[in-house]
C-alpha cells in the first residue's frame, strides 16, 4: 500500500508525522516541567503548531465550504470542534483530534486508491497494439486503427488485439483474465479468438471481425468501469442515511451544549464539551465509504472470477435468487447435436447413415450437420438427383435413383413405426415408400449442469425450472436428470415470455427471478426477469447487451459462485454498518452522560474507519468461493 | 444525450452523494450518476442546451468540493 501514494498522499503523511512528533514533544513538556510556566507555553506552541501543520488544509475548505453556504460540511465541524477545544483549554485534544482525523482520512485515502488499482490491475487486459498485415508486411499499429476484414498477426506471448477467426496457425489461447479460467484454450484455422486472451504457444494469422470500439476487450471494460455507477439499494440506503444523521447529530450538539446548562443551572463548559464530542462523530465517513467499496470489490472479484455483474443493484440481487429459470439449449446443453444412435431393419447401419447424410446435404440445420459430421466422407453431388423440402416435416430427395423421404413423424405418415422408439430427436428414413429405420439425435449435456442445479439448490433456490421448445418426451427426460424442480416443453420463444411472467406472478415480494439463456433469442425474457443472466460464450452480442450478468466461461454452476459473492459482498456491508453505527452510537451515549472524552471519540471513529475500510477490502477476495470448482480441460 | 466527465481530487465519499443530490436538482438534468470509487460522473441531459447543463452541473460540483478537477 505504501509504495504507490500520491504526491498529496505523501505529503499528508509527513504532516502527521511531523504533526505527531510535535504533539509528543508537547506532551513531554506538559508533564516533565523544567519551569511551570515555560514549559507549559512551549507546550502550547508546540501543539498549536502541530494543530496547524496537520489541520490547515482542514481548516482552509472549511472557510472555502462556508463561504458556499454548506454548514454540514465535515470539514468545517471539524473545525469547530477542535478550536471549541482550544478554547476550552483542551488544547492536547484539540491536536489529538485533528491529528486522528487525518491519520483516519490518509488511510482512507489509501484504501481506496489500492482498491482501484487492484480493480484497474485485474481488467489490465487492454491491448496496446496490433500487426497489421498490409501488402506483404507487418506493421505495429494502434488496434483502433485496423478495419473489419484486415489481417493481424499475433506472435506467442502476445495479447489478442481484436475480435476475429484464425487463418493460418495453431496455437493455445490464455483466456485467464477474462474468464477466470487457468486452463487454455486450443485454437486453429476457422476458429475464432476474442480480444484480450493471451495467445501462448504458436503464430496465428487472424482475420479481423470486429473493430476495436466493439470488441469484447473494449465491451467488457466498459462494462466493469460503468459496473460501479449503478448504486445497490444499500448503497442507497447509506447515502440518504448520511445526509440525515450529520444534521441530526449537529443539531444533538447544539442542543446539548444549549439544553442543559439552561435547564439545570450547570456550566457551560461541561456541556459545551460534551457537545463537542457530538461533532466529532457527526461524520459519517465510515459508512459512507465502506458500503460502496464492499460492492466495488465484489464487482471486482466477480469479474476475475470471469462473472461480469452489471452493476451494484444486480450484485444484490444475485443474493436474493429464489426461482431460478434456465433455458435448456445453449445453457444446460452444449447446443451441439451429435447423432446417438442409428437404427435400421432393412439395411446397414451405414446404408442408412449414407442415405440421411446425402438427403440433408443442403441443410444447414444443426441437426443435418450433425448427420453429415457423423457421416464424416464428403459428399458428391452426383449422386443427389433432387431435393425438396417439406416445411415442418422434412426433407424428399432422390440418391442413387432411390426416393429417400427424411424427417419427422408426420413425414412418414401412413408408413409403419416400430412400436418402440427411443425418447429424443428423432430423423426417420423411409426409402421408396417402405420405413427404413432412424437416427437419434442428442444434444449433449454441459459436464457442469448437474453440478449447476445442485449446487444451486444447496445454497436454498426454492425453485429451478427450464424452458425448452423441445418435445415434452425429450425435455422431461433432461429436466428429470438434472433434477429440476419444472419443465415447460413445446415453447415458442414468445411462449417463454409469458412462462416467466406467470412464475414472477407467484414468487414472493422480495424474491429475485433470475432467468439464464445464451441470449441468442432470449433477449426479450432476459429482459422481463428481474435478474437476466446470459452465457457470454465467445462474445455472443445479444447477451451481453440484454443480460445483466454475463457468465464468461458459459458454465452455469458459476452461477452459485456469483450468489456466494454476492452473499458475501452483502455480508461485509452489513456488518461494516452496524458495527459504525453501533460504535457511534455507544460513543454519542457516553459523550452525552460525560463518561467519554473528545480523545475516545475521534479514536473510536477513526478506529471504526479503519477496521470497515480493511472489512471492504475483503469483499475483493475470491478464492476460497471458487475452491472447489475443478479446472476445465 | 449521456456525457461522462472523469474526475480527479474528489476526495470524500460524502462530497460524491452531496453533488450527486445537488446537480439532480437542476433545470433540464433528466439522470445524473456520480461515482466516488470510479472518479467519474455521468450526466444525461436534454440534447438542446446540453452544454449549459453541463457547465452549470460543474459549477455546482465545484461548490461542494472545491478541489475536485474535471478531466474532459
Amino acid at each position: 500500500m505504501l509504495s504507490h501514494m500520491t504526491r498529496k498522499e505523501k505529503t499528508l503523511l509527513h504532516r502527521i508525522l511531523g504533526g505527531l512528533l510535535l504533539f509528543a514533544l508537547a506532551l513531554f513538556f506538559r508533564h516533565f516541567p523544567l519551569e511551570a510556566a515555560f514549559s507549559h507555553s512551549l507546550s502550547l506552541i508546540l501543539l498549536v503548531i502541530a494543530y496547524l501543520l496537520v489541520g490547515a488544509d482542514i481548516l482552509w475548505r472549511a472557510v472555502r465550504t462556508i463561504a458556499s453556504g454548506q454548514v454540514f460540511d465535515e470539514n468545517f465541524l471539524m473545525s469547530v470542534a477542535t478550536i471549541g477545544a482550544f478554547i476550552l483549554g483542551e488544547s492536547p485534544e484539540g491536536t489529538a483530534v485533528m491529528l486522528f482525523y487525518q491519520i483516519g482520512e490518509l488511510f482512507q485515502s489509501l484504501a481506496v486508491s489500492k482498491s482501484r488499482r487492484s480493480i484497474a490491475a485485474l481488467m489490465d487486459i487492454r491491448p496496446d497494439y496490433a500487426n497489421l498485415v498490409r501488402d506483404g508486411q507487418v506493421l505495429q499499429v494502434d488496434p483502433e486503427e485496423v478495419s473489419v476484414g484486415q489481417q493481424i498477426v499475433i506472435r506467442p506471448g502476445e495479447r489478442v488485439p481484436l475480435d476475429g477467426v484464425v487463418e493460418e496457425g495453431i496455437s493455445t489461447l490464455d483466456t485467464s483474465a477474462l474468464t477466470g479460467e487457468s486452463a487454455p484454450r486450443d485454437v486453429g484455422p476457422g476458429e475464432s479468438v476474442i480480444s484480450g486472451c493471451i495467445n501462448q504457444t504458436g503464430l496465428l494469422t487472424v482475420r479481423v471481425v470486429r473493430e476495436f470500439g466493439e470488441s469484447t476487450v473494449s465491451k467488457i471494460l466498459e462494462l466493469v468501469e460503468t459496473a460501479a455507477d449503478k448504486k445497490s439499494r444499500s448503497e442507497a440506503f447509506i447515502t440518504r442515511f448520511a445526509r440525515y444523521y450529520t444534521p441530526a447529530v449537529v443539531i444533538g450538539a447544539v442542543l446539548l451544549a444549549v439544553l442543559p446548562p439552561w435547564l439545570l443551572g450547570q456550566a457551560f463548559s461541561v456541556w459545551v464539551e460534551r457537545a463537542l464530542i457530538f461533532l466529532v462523530i457527526s461524520c459519517p465517513c465510515a459508512l459512507v465509504v465502506s458500503v460502496p467499496l464492499s460492492f466495488f470489490g465484489g464487482i471486482g472479484g466477480a469479474s476475475k472470477a470471469g462473472i461480469l455483474v452489471k452493476g451494484g443493484n444486480y450484485l444484490e440481487a444475485l443474493a436474493h435468487m429464489e426461482t431460478v429459470v434456465f433455458d435448456k439449449t445453449g445453457t444446460l446443453t452444449k447446443g451441439v447435436f451429435s447423432v446417438g444412435e442409428v437404427w435400421s431393419k432393412t439395411m446397414e447401419r451405414q446404408e442408412l447413415l449414407h442415405l440421411a447424410a446425402y438427403a440433408e446435404a443442403h441443410s444447414s440445420h444443426p441437426i443435418a450437420k450433425s448427420i453429415q459430421m457423423a457421416y464424416g466422407k464428403p459428399l458428391d453431388p452426383g449422386l443427389i438427383g433432387s431435393v425438396e423440402e417439406l416445411p415442418g416435416r422434412g426433407v424428399r430427395a432422390v440418391i442413387e435413383g432411390k426416393t429417400v423421404l427424411a424427417g419427422n413423424r408426420r413425414l412418414m405418415e401412413g408408413l409403419a413405426l416400430p412400436a418402440q422408439l427411443p425418447v429424443g430427436t428423432l430423423v426417420h428414413l423411409a426409402v421408396d415408400g417402405v420405413y427404413a429405420g432412424y437416427l437419434l439425435i442428442g444434444d449433449v449435456l454441459k459436464e457442469d449442469a448437474h453440478r449447476a442445479i445442485d449446487r444451486l439448490k444447496a445454497e436454498g433456490i426454492r425453485t429451478t425450472v427450464m424452458l425448452t421448445g423441445d418435445e415434452d418426451a425429450v425435455g422431461r427426460q433432461v429436466a428429470e436428470e438434472l433434477g429440476m424442480d419444472r419443465v415447460y416443453t413445446r415453447l415458442l420463444p414468445q411462449d417463454k415470455v409469458e412462462r416467466v411472467e406467470a412464475l414472477l406472478r407467484e414468487k414472493s415480494p422480495k424474491g429475485v427471478l433470475a432467468f439464464v439463456g445464451d441470449g441468442i433469442n432470449d433477449a426479450p425474457v432476459l429482459a422481463r426477469a428481474d435478474l437476466g443472466i446470459a452465457m457470454g460464450g465467445l462474445g455472443s452480442d445479444a447477451a451481453i447487451e440484454a443480460a445483466d450478468v454475463v457468465i464468461m466461461t458459459d458454465e452455469p454452476s458459476k452461477l452459485a459462485v456469483a450468489m456466494g459473492i454476492s452473499r458475501r459482498t452483502l455480508r461485509i456491508a452489513r456488518q461494516n454498518v452496524t458495527f459504525a453505527l453501533g460504535v457511534k452510537a455507544v460513543v454519542l451515549l457516553l459523550g452525552a452522560l460525560g463518561y467519554a472524552s473528545m480523545w475516545m471519540a475521534v479514536f473510536a471513529d477513526v478506529g471504526v474507519t479503519v477496521l470497515a475500510i480493511l472489512n471492504a477490502i475483503r469483499a475483493l477476495n475470491v478464492t476460497s468461493l471458487l475452491e472447489d470448482t475443478p479446472p476445465r480441460g | 444525450m449521456k456525457k461522462t466527465i472523469k474526475l480527479q481530487d474528489l476526495d470524500c465519499a460524502n462530497c460524491a452523494a452531496k453533488i450527486e443530490s445537488a446537480i439532480a436538482k437542476l433545470d433540464g438534468v433528466d439522470s445524473i450518476r456520480v461515482s466516488f470509487l470510479s472518479q467519474r460522473m455521468v450526466l444525461e441531459a436534454r440534447d438542446d442546451g446540453f452544454e449549459e447543463v453541463l457547465a452549470a452541473a460543474k459549477k455546482v460540483a465545484k461548490k461542494i468540493g472545491p478541489d475536485l478537477v474535471f478531466l474532459n
